[in-house]
C-alpha cells in the first residue's frame, strides 16, 4: 500500500511561489464555496449574447471561470455544452501524468479545440486543430492541484462550446518524482517519435505516439521552459491532416492518441514539428 | 523510420537540475507538512484499538481494515505482526504512524515483557515503516534496497500520509532502518526464523517465515479480499515471487492486507488478479487503446469480492500502462526503421 508516490514536484515550481500555490492547493473546494460565483463584475460590453456562458452558471462552479472566459474567449460566444466531453480520473494518481481525453465529436465542424485547467499555474495545456482527424484527443497533463480540466471546441460559426470535469489531485504536490530526463539518454533521443498506426473498424486510422521530451514548465527555479510547441501530421503525399500545439502543462515524454477519419494512404503518416528552442521533430509512423 | 530529428547536441540547457530538484523537494516537503496539519479530527482519542491475535503459539498478527487511508481510520489499514520467542520479540512492520508504532508496542507489552530484538520493515511503503519511531533504533532492519528507498522516498510518503490521515500522523518522522538484512535461516530471540528476499510488489519484499509455527508473514506480496496495489510493482517478478511462496512449507499465511488464512486463498487471489491486470494492460497497449479508454475496462465478476477493486484498477492503469505503451510504440518504431 502507498499513497500516490510521485506527484508534482518539478511542476510545483519555484520555491518563492510555492507557498501561495500550495495554500490554494490545500483547499480548492473551500475556495470554490467561499467565493461568490457572481463576484466578478460583468463584462462591460453589452453585446454578449444571452445564451452565452457569461450568463450561464459554470457547471463546474469554479471561481476561476470568469477569468478563464475573459482570457480565452473575450467577446466571442461561449456556451457550456455537454457534447464536449472531458474524461480523466476523478482523482489523479500521478499528478505529473494525469490522463485526459477530450471528445467534441458530437459537434458539427469543429475547427479548433483548446484544453485548459483553471487552477494550473500555466492554465492552457494545448491547442488542437483536428482537420482530417476526429475532434478528439488523448494525452496526459501535469496538475498542480485539484482543478477543472476543460476543453473548448470552436465550431465553424465561431461559437465556443465548453465542457469539462473536476480532477482531484489529492496525491499531488509534495514528493520527488523520479524524472528520467535527469539521465543523459534524453539528450540523444530528444524529439524521437515512437508511434504506431492502427486501422479502425470505421475505416479511419488511429495514431498513437510518444515523443521524447522533458516538457519543462519553466516554473522550477533555474529550469527554463522547454517544451514541444508544434506537431503537424501529414500524409504520404504531403497533405496536412492535423495539428497539435502542446504547452508546458503537457506531461514529460508526451503521448497522444488521435483518430483520423480516413485510412492513411500507404499506411504511413509523417510527424513534423519543433520545440520552443527550435529542435526539430521529423519522423514517419507506420502500422 | 526516420530518426528523430533533431539536432546537434547543442541542446540548449539544463545541467544542475537534479540538485535543484532535491533542494526544492526538501523545501516543499516542509511547506506541505506545515499546511497539512489542519484537517478536522474524527477520532478524538487517536486510539487505533489494536487487537493482536495469536494465530499459533508465539505467532501474532494485528489485522488492519480493508480500506484506503483516511482521516477516519488514521492509516490502520495494514497488517503488522510479531513473533514471541523464548528470549525476545521479532516485530514485522511498524504501521502507518508514530501513534501506531507506540500503540503496537503497548499491545506487545500486554502480551510479553521480553525485549524487542529485531524490527523489520518488509518493504518501502509508508504504512509498513512509519511507526519505526516507537522502537529502539538499533533493532530496525530491512533489505538494502528497502533501506535505500525509505531514505530517498520516505519524506515524500510521510508528507502524503499527513494529508491522507490528518492528525493521526502528528509528530511522525521517518526513521530509516540502519541494519541491512540478508536472507537466511537463523535463531532470533530463541525462535527458528527464516528471512526470504523477494520482490515484485516493490523493489524488495521481505518475507518472514516462523518455522516453529509454520507461519509465513508474506507482507504485501499477498493481499486477501483486498485489491493488490501497484505503485512500485513489477508484475512479472511479483508472479515469480508467488510461485516461490507457494513452494514454502506453510501452515498459515499472513498477507499484508486482509485476513490471515490457513490455505492458499490469498496467494491464488493475488496471482489471479495480477495475471488479469497485466494481461489487460498489455492487450490495451497492443490494441492501441488510450489510457482513459482502458479505465473503462469491465472488471470480471470474480474480482467483485476484492475491496476497492474499481479504484485500484484505475490506479494500476496509471502505474503500469506507460511502460506497456512505451514497449509497444518503441517496438513499432524499431520495426519501421528496418
Ligand atoms: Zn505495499
Amino acid at each position: 500500500m502507498t499513497p500516490s508516490a510521485r506527484p508534482a514536484l518539478a511542476w510545483i515550481a519555484a520555491a518563492t511561489t510555492a507557498l501561495g500555490m500550495l495554500a490554494t492547493a490545500a483547499a480548492p473546494a473551500l475556495a470554490a464555496s467561499s467565493v461568490p460565483a457572481a463576484s466578478t463584475p460583468a463584462p462591460s460590453t453589452s453585446t454578449a449574447p444571452t445564451a452565452a456562458a457569461g450568463t450561464q452558471a459554470d457547471p463546474l462552479d469554479s471561481p476561476r471561470w470568469e477569468d478563464m472566459r475573459k482570457s480565452f474567449f473575450a467577446d466571442a460566444t461561449v456556451v457550456f455544452d455537454e457534447r464536449v466531453r472531458v474524461s480523466g480520473p476523478a482523482v489523479a494518481e500521478d499528478s505529473l501524468n494525469v490522463p485526459v481525453s477530450v471528445d467534441a465529436s458530437g459537434l458539427p465542424a469543429v475547427e479548433e479545440l483548446i484544453v485548459f485547467a483553471d487552477f494550473n499555474p500555466i492554465v492552457k495545456a494545448l491547442r488542437f486543430e483536428p482537420g482530417a482527424a476526429q475532434p478528439r484527443l488523448g494525452f496526459r497533463i501535469k496538475l498542480q492541484q485539484s482543478s477543472p480540466v476543460r476543453a473548448a471546441a470552436r465550431t465553424a460559426d465561431g461559437v465556443w462550446h465548453v465542457g469539462g470535469a473536476w480532477v482531484t489531485a489529492t496525491g499531488g504536490g509534495c514528493t520527488l518524482p523520479s524524472v528520467g530526463s535527469g539521465s543523459p539518454e534524453w539528450q540523444e533521443r530528444l524529439n524521437e517519435v515512437n508511434g504506431k498506426l492502427w486501422p479502425r473498424v470505421d475505416g479511419g486510422e488511429r495514431l498513437r505516439m510518444r515523443i521524447i521530451h522533458p516538457m519543462d514548465t519553466g516554473l522550477a527555479a533555474g529550469i527554463p521552459a522547454f517544451h514541444i510547441e508544434d506537431i503537424v501530421i501529414t500524409d504520404a503525399e504531403g497533405r496536412t491532416l492535423s495539428r497539435i500545439q502542446p504547452l508546458e502543462p503537457v506531461s514529460e515524454n508526451p503521448s497522444f492518441t488521435l483518430d483520423l477519419r480516413a485510412a492513411a494512404p500507404g499506411a504511413r503518416l509523417h510527424v513534423a514539428g519543433r520545440d520552443n528552442n527550435g529542435n526539430r521533430i521529423d519522423a514517419w509512423v507506420t502500422r | 523510420m526516420s530518426r528523430s530529428a533533431s539536432s546537434a547536441p547543442a541542446l540548449h540547457r539544463r545541467p544542475a537540475v537534479r540538485a535543484l530538484r532535491s533542494l526544492l523537494a526538501g523545501l516543499l516537503f516542509a511547506l506541505c507538512t506545515l499546511l497539512a496539519i489542519s484537517p478536522p479530527v474524527h477520532a478524538e482519542d487517536f486510539d487505533y484499538r489494536l487487537q493482536p491475535r495469536e494465530l499459533a503459539p508465539g505467532a501474532w498478527v494485528v489485522v488492519g481494515l480493508k480500506e484506503d487511508f483516511s482521516f477516519a481510520n488514521g492509516g490502520n489499514i495494514v497488517n503488522t505482526g510479531f513473533i514471541v520467542g523464548s528470549e525476545g520479540v521479532i516485530v514485522i512492520d511498524t504501521g502507518s504512524s508514530k501513534r501506531y508504532g507506540e500503540q503496537m508496542l503497548a499491545a506487545i507489552r500486554r502480551v510479553t515483557p521480553l525485549p524487542i530484538v529485531l524490527v523489520v520493515n518488509t518493504h518501502q511503503h509508508p504504512d509498513h515503516f512509519l511507526g519505526n519511531q516507537a522502537f529502539p533504533r538499533a533493532t530496525l532492519a530491512a533489505l538494502p534496497e528497502t533501506i535505500a528507498a525509505i531514505r530517498s522516498e520516505g519524506e515524500g510518503f510521510n508528507a502524503n500520509m499527513y494529508r491522507l490521515n490528518g492528525d493521526w500522523m502528528r509528530d511522525t518522522e521517518v526513521v530509516v532502518p540502519e541494519r541491512a538484512l540478508a536472507a537466511g535461516r537463523q535463531r532470533i530471540g530463541g525462535r527458528d526464523v527464516e528471512l526470504r528476499a523477494l520482490g515484485g510488489h516493490t523493489v524488495a519484499d521481505l518475507v518472514v517465515i516462523d518455522h516453529d509455527s509454520g507461519t509465513v508473514y508474506a507482507a504485501d506480496l499477498l493481499f486477501h479480499d483486498r485489491t493488490p496495489t501497484t505503485p512500485h510493482a513489477d508484475i512479472a517478478r511479483w508472479l515469480a515471487a508467488l510461485d516461490t511462496l507457494e513452494g514454502l512449507p506453510a501452515r498459515r499465511w499472513v498477507p499484508g492486507h486482509g485476513e490471515p488464512a490457513t490455505d492458499l486463498a490469498p496467494l491464488r487471489q493475488t496471482r489471479d488478479y495480477l495475471g488479469w491486470l497485466a494481461q489487460t494492460i498489455r492487450a490495451g497497449a497492443e490494441s492501441g487503446q488510450d489510457m482513459t479508454e482502458l479505465f473503462q475496462t469491465p472488471i470480471p465478476p470474480r474480482f467483485a469480492g476484492l475491496a476497492l477493486v474499481n479504484e485500484e484498477f484505475r490506479r494500476s492503469v496509471v502505474h503500469l500502462f506507460p511502460a506497456a505503451e512505451r514497449a509497444v510504440l518503441e517496438a513499432a518504431r524499431a520495426k519501421a526503421s528496418r
